[in-house]
């Protein structure tokens, strides 16, 4: 196919198309408005359903009903509309339903704005919702790594039967990249025998539920569900590391914000200082492995952020006081600039600025 | 080669549409390209502006806070990034429409009359095409081919009766900069 | 002497003992709905979705493949599952919190894209599972938890006659509210609940039946009092009758 130069949030939407998604339940919210659009578009194209939803909270239940009846499904949203899906992502948590979740993330609390932001970090991460769960979380840092990422989350969510986060910024949804779709790579199918579908008359009706009013029962389910969670760690943890071996600063950064970071590190690097770079791309299950390995020989960590401070508290429990960890963030829609996270990095090399 | 840029302006003069031909353009000639707007309420008859990064490696941050080069078609978008441009840098302004010029002697400025010269090659729109053809001539980022074959891409099976229009702008805009003194 | 068998419990429910109260009439409308599955031969075919409220166990007593929602979701799983399978009966089981209050908002959309699914409404005019509220049904001067000196319509607004509102939503196909008072009114509620499973199964679009319900518990009554109540008092607020049925030009 060639490639192709695309918004954020269009790739996304092909993305899963690719991986065998042919239904999605959206409700417009600036900044992933495009993925709604391109998702009405396209889905009638390959035999799919697009429907339009009266409300995230609707949106996320139909996703609930259409990943019951055993089907690939996605739904998307922006912070506040991420927020009101979250009581339907616990319930597909505890009923264990796969279904692929996209956050464009954009400044809050609240109404917040419309620009680019990380501060939902805590929310995807440790649960969101109520109840004892976690989802896997994948963080893209380009449009083509969008591309891998969904068709991942699609499986992650068809083999562990959990609700998968996909999580951008705004900047992401909005750029444009050159992206490649590999044609014809073989989408998995996953049996799904536990699925509503109507009996059909073979065996005995299903139930799908998330409540379990006999305490020994559900902590027996809990306990189930937890077990599944160590799995996921076990085989789902993603990362990358540039230029780490040497290093005695590692930067800690996802999403974009990990791209900027590089480019200061690069400047960094030019500089004499040996610097390196953590990205988390997983962000649930967090890879811990990076940190372990480093940790004992580094002067220090420095997390960067698009929020006052969020992944860096995962950054400290891993590294558990055997090295100095320090955060650099910016909040409110606004993005950290590659000079601001350079200085950061001289600061903490030299206690100098350049 | 590392070009980073900031094209900014009110909405509707292009400025999306250009950073994404030389976006598109560096595509087709096998570069690193991420092409990256402001977006929301702002973009609605406000001031708009897209950073394009043009490299030949894979493009590291598409975010732009220090241009090499920035072109500006409007006065609120002129006091914004003209301080912004790195040393060494290019300014390339819409003279018809900015009527502040440059202070800096560290960066190399462009000052062309391009909604005139569009005016007079009777399209008005095509003043973003003028803006480029300087940009192409004077950096040689992407060819001017590569955007013409972009532009074909970009505006669709009905609009392809525009393409004369706008390479006779580029043509035109290169050849301001062609003829230019530089002193 | 052979014993000739005249009654028989239907398949559609399962054996499991229901856990509502005495004069309740829940199990009567879920027998009602489950004879009817039966009877039309698509119980295999059909996906119920329970919901939260009294109800919310319903999946353990309708035989057949079931999805539980979130507290006033229904329609939209329902939606979902239909959207997926459009050849199976998908049907939701709402009480009066669920559907009239906290998901109010869901039901109207479902039947203003005339979704193709059957809504089961009971109403009893109270919250039952959380021990006696008001609900948005409940009637004026009702005592309840929340409305120890009576729903006052100064304070709390004034029922809300779903029927009447959804009716009017074009995508709604048939909607007839019907009780539960007495033997002649539940075999017109079967007949209805018929109606509108019959209705989903030639894709008519949007249908509802609204069953007037008791609560003994909670009404302070007892079973026989109860059903009293609901002709004495909820059938005047609530007019039983077809509200809306396409197929017939009843609009």
């Amino acid at each position: 196919m060639g490639k192709v130069l695309m918004k954020g949030n269009e790739v996304i939407a092909e993305s899963a198309v690719h991986a065998g998604c042919k239904y999605f339940f959206g409700y417009p919210i600036t900044p992933q408005s495009e993925l709604v659009a391109y998702m009405a578009r396209r889905l009638p194209e390959v035999g799919g359903l697009f429907l339009q939803a009266e409300s995230e909270v609707a949106a996320i239940n139909m996703v609930y009903g259409a990943a019951s009846a055993g089907v690939r499904v996605m739904t998307s949203s922006s912070s506040p509309g991420f927020s009101l899906k979250q009581e339907g992502i616990s319930y597909l948590a505890g009923a264990q339903l796969p279904a692929v979740i996209v956050n464009i993330a954009r400044g809050g609390p609240g109404l917040g704005n419309i620009q680019p932001a990380q501060s939902d970090y805590f929310q995807v991460t440790k649960g969101g919702g109520h109840g004892d769960y976690h989802t896997p979380v994948l963080a893209p840092a380009s449009l083509q790594e969008i591309v891998d990422l969904t068709k991942d989350a699609f499986d992650i969510a068809d083999r562990y039967r959990t609700p998968v986060i996909l999580l951008g910024d705004g900047m992401l949804g909005q750029m444009m990249e050159p992206v490649e779709f590999t044609e014809g790579t073989e989408i998995r199918k996953f049996a799904k025998p536990w699925a509503t579908t109507g009996t059909l008359g073979d065996g005995p009706p299903r139930t799908i539920t998330s409540l379990e009013l006999d305490a020994e029962s559900l902590e027996k389910r809990n306990w189930d569900l937890q077990q599944k969670f160590a799995v996921m760690k076990a085989n789902e943890i993603r990362y990358e590391t540039y230029l780490t071996e040497d290093a005695d600063y590692i930067m800690v950064a996802f999403g974009t914000v990990a791209r900027i970071t590089m480019n200061a590190v690069n400047k960094a690097r030019e500089a004499g200082v040996k610097v390196g770079l953590i990205r988390p791309i997983s962000l649930w299950p967090f890879p811990e492995k990076p940190f372990l390995e480093t940790r004992d020989r580094v002067k220090g960590y420095i997390s960067v952020e698009m929020s006052a401070g969020q992944m860096v508290e995962d950054v400290r429990l891993v590294v558990e006081g055997h090295a100095q960890v320090d955060f650099f963030g910016r909040t409110g829609g606004i993005v950290p600039t590659q000079d601001e996270i350079f200085e950061k990095i001289m600061m903490a090399a030299g206690g100098v600025t350049v | 080669m590392l070009e980073e840029m900031i094209i900014a302006g009110f909405g509707g003069q292009g400025v999306m549409s250009m950073g994404q031909l030389i976006a598109y353009a560096g595509m087709l000639e096998g570069k690193g390209v991420s092409w990256l707007p402001s977006y929301g309420p702002e973009q609605r008859g406000g001031t708009a502006n897209c950073a394009v990064v043009v490299s030949d490696e894979p493009v590291g941050s598409p975010v732009v806070t220090r241009p090499s080069t920035a072109i500006i078609l409007n006065n609120p978008s002129f006091d914004k990034f003209e301080p912004c441009v790195r040393p060494g840098g290019l300014l390339i302004v819409n003279s018809s429409l900015v009527t502040k010029t440059s202070g800096r002697e560290d960066i190399e400025m462009i000052e062309i009359s391009a909604t005139d010269m569009a005016n007079d090659l009777g399209n008005s729109r095509v003043a973003n095409m003028i803006l480029l053809g300087a940009f192409l001539e004077q950096t040689k980022v992407v060819s001017e081919g590569a955007v013409i074959e972009s532009l074909k891409k970009v505006l669709g099976e009905e609009k392809q009766h525009l393409i004369e229009v706008n390479k006779l702008a580029l043509k035109k805009g290169a050849a301001f900069v062609g003829g230019r003194m530089v002193v | 002497m052979t014993m000739k068998i005249v009654f028989q419990k239907t398949s559609g429910l399962t054996d499991k003992p229901t856990h509502y109260c005495p004069g309740c009439t829940h199990g009567v409308i879920h027998r009602l709905v489950a004879e009817v599955l039966e009877e039309m031969g698509v119980l295999e075919d059909t996906v119920g979705v329970a919901s939260v409220g009294c109800s919310v166990l319903s999946y353990e007593y309708f035989n057949c493949d079931m999805t539980q929602a979130a507290h006033g979701r229904a329609p939209a799983v329902a939606t979902g599952v239909k959207r997926v399978l459009p050849d199976r009966m998908v049907f939701t089981y709402q009480g009066d919190g669920d559907l009239a209050s906290i998901g109010i908002s869901e039901v109207i959309h479902a039947a203003a894209r005339g979704e193709n699914i059957t809504v089961i409404f009971v109403n009893n005019a109270i919250y039952g599972m959380t021990g006696g509220q008001m609900a948005p049904t409940s009637l004026i001067g009702q005592k309840t938890a929340t409305t120890p000196y009576g729903r006052d319509v100064s304070v709390h607004g004034s029922p809300i006659k779903v029927c009447e509102m959804i009716s009017v939503l074009d995508g709604a196909a048939y909607i007839e509210r019907v009780s539960t008072h007495d033997v002649p009114h539940i075999q017109k509620a079967k007949k209805a609940i018929r109606r509108a499973f019959e209705t989903q199964k030639r894709g008519g679009g949007f249908s509802m039946v609204e069953i007037l319900s008791t609560c003994p518990t909670n009404w302070g009554l007892d079973p026989a009092e109860s059903l009293e109540w609901v002709r004495d008092n909820m059938v005047p607020v609530y007019p039983l009758g077809v509200y809306k049925n396409k197929a017939t030009g009843n609009l």
